[in-house]
């Protein structure tokens, strides 16, 4: 077993040799614009690119046509809402959307709020899941966007995609869907699920950074867009730009070999998942589990360490990544507003950390890290006045702190 | 971000953790922070004729704030009350390289130092 260990595989992935190979001729030998019409060169870039478009395709059970690459899932976020709030701005002016999505999305959605757009933002329940009800009582007559991720980035929680499609289908709302967590790691089919735009990206799947998708659904309804970049009119005119011949290589053959290894990889992940959280949760007390226990991605373990301030813990733990939601490790000294949302108490939300498993994981890096999470978390609580005053009988409640 | 050398040293190895024997004379306890803000500081000082003669905490939050915690305890061991009172939070600051992000750690050390003396004296008033 090799130090440092990586287990933070939500924030992004080492990206599999067998990508890198698929990817190395287009830096050097296939270099060709793939909008290139006229020569060689161009041929095989653009061929390229429609394999990549097709495996893209196939993972979500879309038809390639469907697909507009962009540099990253952030770009495809702000491309669906932006797009479709200019498009469709003479049949209403109002969004849905809900407290726990990422960054990309919610901060879109502010901006397009400062620019007059009313947008509706959904509670989650304490399992980090939202009420499909609650989307069908948001619509208004006035509503052209549902924007509900598939999978949360900082408690692995997956939402009930399939009702709210349909609940969206029903109003003849249109649907779109962050799913950049979620594919490759857990089936998604955007058929089934009734989504009309999709998010995802290379990087969360064993792909190189800088390289994204859109699904745009094209049928069944026909999803128009406005482009945010003017340009050269690649992609259906939806998103201009040169494209990333090598990056769209490399996420389509991520794509094949997600699609192919997909139910023993997530079983196989899910196994050391639970290995690693009754390893941790057995021997420590006051552990607590943040999101739903069962309806989550197989690799996202998010739990809170009661007593132990989260990134204290990862200083002790510095021979393995993993990220935590406390407020220190971010600069706005808040912590984790995905953790405030479940209504964890605050200083619960301090004490979090999630680990996040992936494709290159083994069971012998799992019981090095169970070790490790619980010699650190016992030095801290011994180290903690929290702890010590819990063991003294004290209700930490009913204390009355000197806050500045 | 990265932890300075000072920061790391202080984590790996505090000076000072635990806390005196409950009823233990003339001890002075300051209790800072606030568990929902992610930091809570606890320094007690024992004083003897006017000067700290040791020094305990235990901390719940950050690398930087058991790092300035740590250090505090080292510092004012040996002092006086009054030289312990004029130890300013940007003194510890520059002592453990500490970044703009971290300056609160800074300050609930020297929180905790004011607190830890003003309940030693109200606990000995007329002293």
């Amino acid at each position: 077993m090799n130090l440092p260990i990586y287990m933070d595989n939500h924030s992004t992935t080492r990206v599999d040799p067998r990508v890198v190979d698929e990817m190395l001729p287009y830096f050097t030998a296939y270099y060709g614009n793939a909008a290139s019409r006229n020569h060689s060169f161009g041929w095989d870039a653009d061929k390229a690119v429609e394999t990549g478009r097709e495996r893209l395709a196939k993972i979500i059970n879309a038809d390639p046509r469907e697909i507009i690459f962009t540099s990253g899932a952030t770009e495809s976020n702000n491309l669906a809402l932006k797009g479709v709030v200019e498009m469709y701005a003479e049949k209403g002016n109002h969004i849905i959307t809900q407290v726990t999505e990422h960054r990309s999305v919610l901060d879109t959605a502010k901006r397009l709020e400062k620019n007059g757009i009313n947008v509706t933002y959904l509670p989650v329940y304490k399992d980090g899941l939202v009420d499909p009800e609650d989307v069908r009582k948001a619509i208004t007559e006035r509503t052209v966007l549902i924007s509900i991720m598939l999978v949360n980035n900082e408690i692995g929680v997956i939402q009930p995609i399939e009702e709210i499609g349909r609940i969206a289908k029903e109003r003849e709302v249109l649907f779109h869907c962050d799913a950049t967590q979620g594919v490759g790691k857990i089936k998604v089919d955007v058929q089934s699920m009734g989504i009309d735009l999709l998010s995802f990206t290379a990087h969360k799947l064993y792909g190189p950074k800088g390289v994204g998708a859109l699904y745009v659904r094209r049928r069944n309804p026909r999803v128009r867009l406005s482009p945010i970049m003017d340009g050269g009119g690649h992609e259906r005119g939806m998103r201009s730009g040169t494209l990333n011949v090598p990056g769209i290589a490399g996420f389509g053959k991520a794509c094949e070999i997600a699609l192919e290894v997909m139910d023993e990889e997530a079983s196989r992940i899910l196994y050391l998942r639970e290995r690693l959280r009754k390893g941790v949760v057995e021997s420590l007390g006051d552990v607590h589990l943040n999101g739903h226990p069962t309806r989550r991605m197989p690799g996202n373990l998010n739990l809170s360490f009661a007593y132990v301030e989260g990134e204290s813990l990862l200083m002790g733990l510095k021979e393995i990544a993993l990220s935590s939601g406390s407020a220190c490790t971010s600069a706005t000294l808040e912590p984790s507003y995905v953790l405030q949302a479940l209504k964890v108490s605050p200083e619960l939300a301090h004490s979090s950390v999630r680990f996040g498993l992936g494709r290159f994981n083994t069971e012998e890096e799992v019981d090095y890290v169970i070790k490790r999470v619980i010699e650190t978390v016992n030095r801290l609580r011994e180290m903690s006045p929290l702890y010590e005053m819990v063991r003294e009988g004290i209700d930490l409640k009913q204390v009355k702190w000197a806050k500045d | 971000m990265s932890y300075s050398d000072e920061v790391v040293k202080h984590y790996n190895d505090p000076k000072n953790v635990g806390s005196f024997e409950k009823g233990e004379e003339n001890v002075g306890t300051g209790i800072v922070g606030a568990p929902e803000c992610g930091d809570v500081m606890k320094l007690q000082l024992k004083i003897e004729n006017g000067v700290i003669v040791d020094a305990k905490f235990k901390t719940f939050g950050c690398g930087s704030a058991i790092a300035s915690s740590s250090l505090a305890t080292e510092w004012v061991k040996g002092k006086t009350m009054d030289e312990a009172m004029t130890i300013k939070n940007t003194d510890i600051v520059n002592a453990l390289h500490l970044p703009p992000v971290k300056i609160h750690c800074s300050v609930l050390a020297e929180d905790a130092i004011k607190a830890a003396i003003e309940d030693f004296k109200n606990r000995n008033n007329g002293d």
